[in-house]
């Protein structure tokens, strides 16, 4: 599978713009001899992130969002890609922070799966859920390369999420963020909040036998600056390529699933984890939580 | 006996790696200047101390020094050392400079106010540079360039609606001593990094003088209480009660310096409250 994570820069607010820009892109992409099969791009990526109440005046219904872009890349290429990217959705009049995996075919497009961000940062510079519904449901999906699943930035930092995507099948994590940068001992030559996440997915590319394609939005809103630090971690949790902190730019690479294989059976964590979270769940203080999941929630 | 290994307490490090916190910092110049507001040019005022000078490196650094106004705005009280240092900021970038005496300005307001209190005098002087830096902006199709830091922000030693007005600010979120670490870096010239810092509004003032604490320990207690240490755990670090008591007594007594002023709500509109939208917008 042939791979690109855009680190995108948007204008904040000016979707018309942003497309435009997004259309520059394609062209560059489509221009290659060999097809791409799937591009990803970072969490709010057509908007910027921090858009407080004008977030409902630029929220996407999904369906259109998804027209506006197979429609941007067929004017662009003949050939069939598959899209992921972080959008904000407006569902009827419920507002969400979503990701869309989108499969593009040279006549029709089709929405394979989107992941509202349940975990809304709300605290300190974050202020999500005073404008945001929270999702409801983390589920894998299954894409002509293999299974997926889509985490939002903060979904990411609780162990559980790519915990239970992972045991719901994903051999992938496509993990859309924006991130705005702090911690300036820099430790490693990166802010802190940038090594944190490195930490993040190399542990959790490693746990989980999964391949991570992170990506991340770049530019400054209003004093504060996203991160990009864009990667691909293979199952193993080497890093087999990452873009800078800054600027926008494309990482590119051939990604081979079979490799999640080879990971897990050397390093077969997943499989005994599957076999002892009954044990973890049924747990006499574990299974009241989950007994009230089952009664006051939709099943897992 | 087999050795012990003692743990230090924790506590938030004010260590700068200066060459990442450079480049983030003249990439937040470019965007917001050129980027975002297709302003290609910075006006900094000089006063001789560190933060206008770093601010002025940086500005330098991200925009090219025929891009930098800075201008020296003395009254006829500052020291005459302040402008010598600011000259070697100048020369050390061959940056574009201009000195305006502003006492005139200044005089011509306070010969109606002829007693006023030296506090009342440093504000007036504040406000007036800022009357300089706005309109020498529109002059040179340029934006003023804050340079007030996190210590001064935090401990309310600034002038309101003055020091603080400039739409883009680089250092606002550095503490004092680690202006002082990135001045060393970029080769802010010695004599600067080294003087006692002052607000060279009355004659022999020094910051730390009026403050009654030093930087190097002011900045170590705000960074604790703004982590939400309480004051015995900010002692049991190393500091005085005194002390402590000091800087905590400042920065609560200037929350409002640090906000835009207080607007009656009367709608569900009201702007700021329910009417929310970002400054880049």
């Amino acid at each position: 599978m042939k791979l690109a994570i855009v680190q995108f820069k948007p204008r904040k607010g000016d979707l018309e713009a942003n497309l435009a820009t997004l259309g520059d892109v394609f062209a560059q992409l489509a221009a290659e001899e060999k097809p791409y099969d799937l591009i990803v791009l970072p969490e709010a990526a057509l908007t910027g992130y921090f858009l407080e109440g004008a977030v409902y005046e630029l929220a996407f219904a999904s369906e259109a969002l998804a027209q506006r872009l197979a429609g941007l890349w067929r004017e662009r290429s003949a050939n069939p890609v598959d899209l992921s990217l972080g959008f904000f959705e407006n569902d009827a009049g419920t507002y969400h922070n979503s990701a869309m995996y989108l499969q593009v075919a040279p006549k029709h497009e089709k929405i394979v799966h989107i992941h509202r961000k349940m975990f809304l940062p709300t605290y300190g510079v974050f202020d999500e859920e005073r404008f945001l519904s929270r999702g409801r449901r983390l589920q894998a999906f299954d894409t002509r390369f293999g299974r997926m699943a889509l985490l939002i930035c903060e979904d990411m930092w609780h162990a559980l999420m790519p915990t239970i995507a992972a045991i719901k099948g994903a051999r992938a994590l496509i993990v859309p963020s924006a991130s705005p940068g702090r911690g300036i001992e820099g430790r490693e030559g990166v802010l802190d909040s940038v090594r944190y996440w490195h930490e993040l997915l190399h542990a959790t590319a490693v746990e989980h036998g999964v391949f991570i394609f992170y990506a991340g939005l770049v530019g400054f809103e209003g004093g504060k600056g996203m991160t990009g630090s864009s990667r691909i971690v293979d199952p193993r949790g080497e890093v087999l390529a990452e873009a800078p902190t800054l600027g926008a730019c494309i990482i590119r690479a051939e990604v081979d699933f079979g490799e999640v294989d080879l990971a897990r059976a050397s390093l077969p964590l997943l499989g005994d984890l599957a076999a002892v979270l009954p044990d973890l769940l049924l747990d006499d203080e574990v299974l009241p939580m989950t007994r009230a999941v089952e009664i006051f929630a939709e099943p897992l | 006996m087999i050795p012990v290994i003692e743990a230090r307490l924790s506590a938030p490090s004010l260590d700068v790696d200066c060459a990442l916190t450079a480049e983030w910092l003249e990439s937040f110049l470019r965007d917001e200047l050129v980027e975002r507001r297709g302003v290609g040019n910075a006006v900094v005022g000089l006063s001789g101390g560190v933060d206008s000078a770093v601010t002025a490196f940086l500005c330098a650094r991200a925009l090219g020094p025929e891009h930098l106004w800075t201008i020296r705005m003395p009254y006829r009280t500052s020291s005459p050392a302040s402008l010598a240092d600011a000259q070697l900021v100048i020369d050390a970038l061959g940056c574009n400079a201009r000195t305006i005496d502003v006492s005139g300005a200044v005089d011509g307001y306070l010969v109606h106010e002829p007693d006023a209190d030296p506090r009342r005098r440093g504000n007036i002087m504040a406000r007036t540079r800022m009357l300089v830096l706005f309109d020498q902006s529109a002059k040179l199709e340029a934006l003023p360039i804050g340079t007030g830091n996190k210590t001064e922000r935090l401990l309310g030693y600034f002038t309101w609606h003055a020091d603080d007005s400039p739409p883009i600010n680089p250092l606002g979120d550095l503490f004092k001593s680690e202006v002082w670490a990135l001045a060393r870096y970029l080769d802010v010239p010695k004599a600067i990094v080294d003087k006692a810092p002052s607000a060279d509004l009355e004659a022999n003032q020094t910051d730390e003088v009026d403050l009654g604490i030093a930087y190097a320990q002011a900045d170590k207690i705000l960074s604790l209480m703004l982590l939400g240490y309480d004051d015995a755990r900010i002692a049991a670090r190393g500091f005085t009660p005194a002390e402590v008591r000091l800087v905590r007594r400042r920065v609560e007594g200037t929350h409002w310096k640090r906000h835009l002023p207080t607007t009656a709500m009367l709608s569900n509109t009201a702007i700021n409250e329910f009417y929310l939208r970002p400054v880049d917008y």
